[in-house]
């Protein structure tokens, strides 16, 4: 891989819960110019105070170090891993997504759902909002496959990872 | 009451006295009326009133900067605590342990707009190391100690903590420092023995080495000084410092080639360039010591010593990089150099020394001196002579030519006697800055070398210095300009001196009247030994107004964005500047 090549980086950041612990990390991003593409942060730990923040970046090798570096640097932070680095890894992300329509249009909806695996959370006569989840690239697909059928509204978590095998942050 | 029972404001008291504070440097203000009460009921911390909150901010650099100590700050909120911000970020570029701590409103009225309410945490949070909102007086003795170990340990930095006033009139439990739950910020001091083992393989192969080292020496403690002048000294080295590693070794050692960087000397930057071994120890590769970074010292290999990992090819790829504190590494380094019984290519280094004697030879910080006008250099040159041989001066600077100039021309023998702001160029930085060195060292002679246009920018302290009978020497070369601006200006704006120019000065010799110090003025180069004697002999704090030339430059320059071996060597070498007015040249950065 050449040093000037970008590429998509998740990082699993695990820092203790306290007030302005996000802030850190975001003003972090901006103050230095790097991108996030996504974020996702909440407490896994709750007698340990400590939360988990997972960011998905892009960057050449050198800004990806660097900006593990930095992450590091920052008092509250415990443990910086790339796991797009490290090995392999599970990314999961969840979207609730509406789509109001009715007729053919609203029975075809419900067709792609079932295709998807999205399960529908609430319905009414003319909406439905389903609950789907898998990598970022299968929700889009999902949601671009929904929006002739009536696509309203649209909420993404963002990407959670893992790495697999038996080994923790 | 048990004897751990106290009041917040009581209980900051004894953590800074358990941390071995004894001066601090604050303003009182509505938030902080409890903190200052329970100074006023104790005689163990002294404090100092300054003019200005930023003055204290600055203050606090210079007593940490010259006694190794972390300096200590106490403000009000809102404008108290805003006042701070440039010392903060002064103190975080070059990574000065200062605990800053700030007023703010009671808990209750935080986020209401309330009266003198700033959002400080908010505001610091870029421009610090690290920064606490107290929310809970149980929590305050923990967090101050915290604030300490952080400031001090790893990269040392600027930390602030924010005491809501609810919360310092509260009662509570303290804690001393022992008690104190060490977090899991314990910054990796040792460096990994491999990566040592490697860099010194690499340099003992070395045919044009180099050390560059830099604040993060002086950082380290004298130790990391003495470790760095033996290793350079043992393999004779050439050396060149930063800005801010000036003292990390002697300037007198036949081995260091002065600084490097944009001002630096000709055979600094050339070595840079030319070397094939670089060992950079506490230094990180700012723009202002690599010029074009494409065309940085192009052929070496780097071993780079740094703790912060994030200093670590953050400019410039690192060979050999190893992270930890610089004493601990060089203590290895020279361990493992001399368990090798290693030893440096001597044919090599004499036909490297030869040629770097060539570009010595040129003395490139030489001037064309004047009978009839004082030269800037001339006036630090005679500085420095009459300094020689005294172990008590304490230099600071202000920011532009002058600043430059004392670089170039004081020499520094031993780490933490000179004072400047580097990373953020910190106008109005040097005179409190010489004000919390003298502070720090009540009886060594604290000069603080000045442009008339950079001291107008915290004038306001030379009441403190009348209040504390600071007797602080500020040596002014005034020019009437702007005089970095102004060479910019004429280097690359055609001439066009757009408000550089300082009108309506004051009297210097007049204003150091009204602040109840001495006021001296000279024009005369033959008159200026006498005036120079004078100021150092005097027992009370004095301005010196230097008038020199106007029209000087500093040289040798290395134009922003431009390579090391494109050196403008003096006014003679238009040439080489013409050939670097490129695009980036252009931009004052």
């Amino acid at each position: 891989m050449n040093n000037n090549d970008i590429r998509k980086a998740t990082i699993a950041v695990l820092v203790d819960n306290e007030p302005g612990v996000l802030a850190r990390v975001i003003g972090l991003f901006s103050g230095r110019g790097y991108n996030i593409d996504s974020l996702t942060v909440s407490e896994v730990d709750s007698a340990a105070h400590y939360s988990r923040i997972t960011v998905v970046t892009r960057g050449t090798e050198m800004i990806i170090t660097q900006i593990k570096a930095q992450l590091g640097r920052l008092v509250p932070v415990h443990k910086v891993s790339d796991l797009s680095a490290e090995g392999p890894h599970v990314e999961r992300e969840l979207a609730l997504v509406k789509v109001a329509s009715t007729g053919e249009k609203r029975v075809e909806a419900l067709r792609i759902a079932d295709i998807f695996r999205a399960r529908a959370v609430d319905s009414t006569i003319d909406s439905f909002v389903f609950e789907i989840t898998g990598s970022s690239e299968k929700l889009s697909a999902f949601i671009d496959l929904m929006r002739p059928l009536g696509l309203a509204d649209v909420s993404r978590t963002g990407v959670v990872a893992i790495s697999r095998g038996p080994k923790a942050i | 009451m048990a004897k751990d029972r106290m009041t917040g404001s009581e209980m900051i008291v004894k953590a800074l006295i358990d941390q071995g504070v004894d001066v601090i440097f604050g303003y009182p203000g509505g938030a902080v009326l409890p903190i200052y009460d329970a100074i006023f009921q104790q005689n163990h911390l002294r404090h100092i009133l300054v003019r200005q909150e930023g003055g204290a901010v600055h203050a606090a650099e210079g007593y940490a900067r010259s006694t190794g100590k972390v300096g200590v700050v106490l403000v009000t909120s809102g404008p108290g605590a805003t006042n701070c911000v440039t010392g903060l970020t002064d103190a975080l570029m070059d990574s000065i342990p200062i605990v800053c701590l700030t007023g703010q409103v009671p808990t209750h009225l935080i986020g209401n707009d309330a009266f003198q309410e700033a959002d400080t945490v908010g505001i610091t949070r870029p421009c610090t190391k690290h920064n606490y909102l107290v929310k809970d007086v149980n929590d305050l003795a923990r967090t101050l100690h915290e604030a300490f170990h952080v400031a001090k340990s790893g990269r040392p930095g600027p930390v602030v903590v924010d005491l809501p006033k609810d919360v310092v009139t509260t009662e509570g439990t303290y804690i001393p420092p022992a008690r104190a739950r060490h977090r899991s910020y314990n910054p990796q001091v040792k460096g990994d023995i491999g990566r040592i083992e490697e860099a010194v393989a690499l340099l003992a192969k070395a045919k044009r080495p180099l050390v560059y080292a830099g604040g993060g020496v002086i950082n380290a403690g004298p130790a990391a000084s003495q470790l760095l002048s033996s290793f350079v000294e043992m393999t004779n080295f050439p050396t060149t410092l930063t800005l801010m590693g000036l003292g990390a070794v002697p300037a007198s050692s036949k081995n260091f080639l002065g600084m490097v960087g944009m001002h630096g000397s000709l055979e600094a930057n050339m070595c840079m360039h030319d070397c094939d071994v670089m060992l950079c120890v506490g230094a990180r590769f700012d723009d202002r010591v690599t010029g074009r970074i494409d065309a940085f010292s192009p052929n070496s290999k780097k071993i780079h010593i740094d703790i912060d990992a994030s200093s670590i090819n953050k400019n410039v790829p690192a060979d050999v990089p190893i992270i930890g504190d610089c004493a601990y590494i060089l203590e290895d380094l020279l361990k493992v150099w001399k368990a090798r019984q290693a030893k440096p290519d001597g044919k090599a280094l004499a036909a490297w020394w030869d040629k770097i004697e060539t570009w010595r030879g040129r003395k490139s910080f030489a001037y064309k001196n004047s009978s009839e006008i004082i030269k800037p250099q001339y006036a630090l040159d005679r500085l420095n002579a009459k300094l020689k041989g005294r172990d008590d001066v304490y230099i600071t600077t202000e920011v532009g030519q002058h600043q430059m100039w004392a670089a170039q021309f004081i020499d520094f023998e031993k780490p933490n006697h000179w004072m400047t702001s580097g990373g953020l160029g910190t106008m109005g930085y040097g005179l409190p800055a010489a004000m919390g060195a003298q502070v720090a060292h009540p009886d060594a002679l604290c000069i603080d070398v000045a442009g008339e246009a950079s001291i107008m920018m915290n004038i306001q302290e030379m009441s403190t210095i009348a209040q504390y009978r600071l007797p602080v020497k500020v040596f002014i070369l005034n020019n009437r300009w702007m005089g970095m601006v102004r060479q910019w200006q004429e280097f690359f704006f055609g001439g066009r001196y757009s408000e550089s120019y300082m009108d309506s000065l004051p009297d210097f010799v007049k204003l150091a009247e009204a602040f109840g110090a001495v006021g001296l003025r000279v024009s005369d180069p033959a008159k200026l030994d006498d005036v120079i004697d004078e100021m150092i002999a005097t027992p009370n704090a004095v301005i010196v107004d230097v008038e020199v030339d106007p029209a000087e430059n500093v040289y040798p320059m290395i134009p922003a964005g431009a390579a090391h071996n494109q050196i403008t060597m003096s006014p003679d070498d238009e040439a080489v500047l013409d050939a670097d007015r490129r695009e980036e040249g252009m931009v004052l950065v």
